[in-house]
């Protein structure tokens, strides 16, 4: 029995934002009578953060403290429209009609402001500490909530933004083939070390180094908590996950999380990420989002990995002990690829 | 069916319900005492979100029959903060990003408060043993292993221990 050391790479280009059917998403701020605002949306959070990197989208592009902006995605019987949190597009499609709508309440903000200082909104502007001042004069100032309350109260105006954000549907040029399927792509790079058992077929990932190029990382901890939460799940598809083990047959397909193979905290992987800022300009503050690529390289890594440790290919998911097996034995024994 | 009494302290406070024979403690804090803090996942013991502690120790609340809590003490996570004041396993989990999703973070967190109870200064192997009954499918278990560890530090008055990464 010989424990052999494999190293895979992988890379991808993960589009977001599909730009076929236009792809939209809509937001709605308003403010309430204390000068909190609040961000209505159906894009639901699932754990990824959906919540947080719209709050402080909103937050920055009002001017106001982000502790004084609350997103609520309660529900979309009535909510503003949204396609769904899901393929990579949230931070990207959902932001941007954040941004439209929060520009908007910002502006009516701003009037009200104005109005109460007498002077005009243009020269106006926000510390980001729930104050409006006049440009050059921070003692001409009035708070946020006092704007907020004159508004209701006084001058019968709401502070209320509405953002939709649709790219122009796009189709494919009968002749060229040629078309705009995705707004902007991130991008990420993965090498995966394992060892592979070629008595027992196991494979065991020993570790991961990556670099995952995101756009503006709008909130790095987020980011750097779903890259590693995601390979964790990328190596779980690779080595351990399937409804369908024998696949037509259901036989033997797990039922329950009795059956169902998934690693757990004894199975950890070390992780090296490299988060790469290059911001795109059609994204809401440059942030594209890691959303599902964070999974997606980790699986033909691991199967790269895998060929290079004994020189077996598996083309079918996941790569469990049987089958690199049988794929050792009918190479007449582990063939190690290249030399580390 | 007759309803069968059964008094025990719920965190701090005396709960008195009456339960259906049979009836699962996970359901019955739910549903009869209004603490949700117990999350029912899987309801057959493999997923770990409705761990609570009775007398101290990790029980899986699906499997553990309401009646057999009479005269015991039950925690669950409302009862780990007091007042204001989170607990440091709560702290910690929350600076540390240990959840996304979150189903799965009341059973860690007793989990992990059972294993700080009895090893207030636990080694990385013996947090990942610790909550080896617990499922996540979201952060890759690390930033949780963190955390636990982070909040043991904490009690213990020192720095944090360094992760794996």
């Amino acid at each position: 029995m010989t424990i052999h050391k494999g190293r895979g790479f992988a890379c991808i280009n993960y589009p977001i934002g599909m730009n076929l059917g236009g792809d939209p998403s809509q937001a709605l701020v308003h403010s309430t009578p204390d000068g909190k605002f609040m961000v209505a949306l159906s894009s639901i959070d699932l754990g990824q953060g959906m919540k947080s990197v719209t709050r402080q989208i909103a937050s920055e592009t009002l001017g106001v403290p982000v502790e004084d902006v609350y997103v609520d995605t309660a529900d979309s019987d009535t909510g503003p429209h949204c396609m769904g949190s899901f393929a990579s597009r949230g931070t990207h499609r959902v932001g941007n009609a954040v941004i439209r709508a929060a520009a908007e309440a910002r502006k009516q903000m701003m009037e009200a402001a104005a109005e109460e200082l007498e002077v005009n909104a243009s020269d106006l502007d926000t510390d980001g500490a729930g104050n409006i001042h006049v440009k050059g004069a921070p003692g001409r100032s009035i708070t946020v909530a006092e704007t907020a309350i004159a508004a209701q109260f006084k001058q019968g105006r709401t502070l209320s933004g509405r953002g939709i954000f649709l790219v122009p549907p796009n189709e494919a040029d009968p002749d060229t083939g040629d078309m705009t399927p995705v707004t902007c792509f991130a991008h990420a790079a993965l090498v995966v070390d394992l060892e592979v058992d070629d008595e027992t077929g196991e494979v065991e990932v020993t570790e991961i180094n990556s670099a995952y190029e995101v756009g503006r990382a709008l909130n790095p901890k987020l980011v750097e908590q779903q890259l590693i939460g995601g390979a964790w799940m990328g190596v779980s598809h690779a080595l351990y996950e399937t409804t369908e083990p024998y696949y037509p047959q259901r036989d033997h397909g797990p039922e329950d999380f009795n059956t169902y193979l998934q690693p757990g905290p004894g199975q950890i992987v070390p992780h090296h990420v490299a988060v790469l800022e290059r911001p795109a300009e059609d994204a809401p503050f440059g942030g594209k989002g890691p959303g599902e690529m964070c999974a997606n390289p980790v699986l033909p890594a691991v199967a790269n990995a895998v060929y290079n440790a004994v020189g077996v290919r598996c083309d079918q998911l996941p790569i469990t002990p049987e089958k690199v097996l049988k794929g050792i034995r009918a190479n007449g024994g582990a063939r190690p690829q290249g030399i580390r | 069916m007759a309803k069968t009494p059964v008094t025990f302290t719920l965190n701090d406070a005396e709960a008195a319900l009456f339960v259906d024979p049979g009836a699962a403690l996970v359901d019955v804090l739910r549903r009869g005492a209004g603490d949700l803090t117990p999350k029912q996942g899987c309801a057959q013991g493999t997923c770990g979100a409705c761990t609570v502690l009775i007398d101290g120790v990790p029980h899986l609340s699906c499997l553990t029959l309401a009646e057999t809590v009479q005269g015991r003490h039950v925690e669950t996570t409302s009862g780990l903060a007091g007042g204001p004041d989170l607990h440091p396993l709560q702290k910690a989990f929350i600076e540390g990003f240990a959840a996304q999703c979150g189903f799965c973070t009341s059973g860690m967190l007793m989990a992990a408060k059972s294993l700080l109870d009895q090893t207030p200064d636990p080694t990385r192997d013996q947090v990942i043993e610790a909550i080896s009954g617990n499922l996540c499918r979201c952060t890759g278990y690390e930033p949780i292993v963190d955390a636990i560890l982070t909040a043991a530090a904490e009690m213990q008055g020192r720095p944090a221990q360094q992760g794996v990464r």
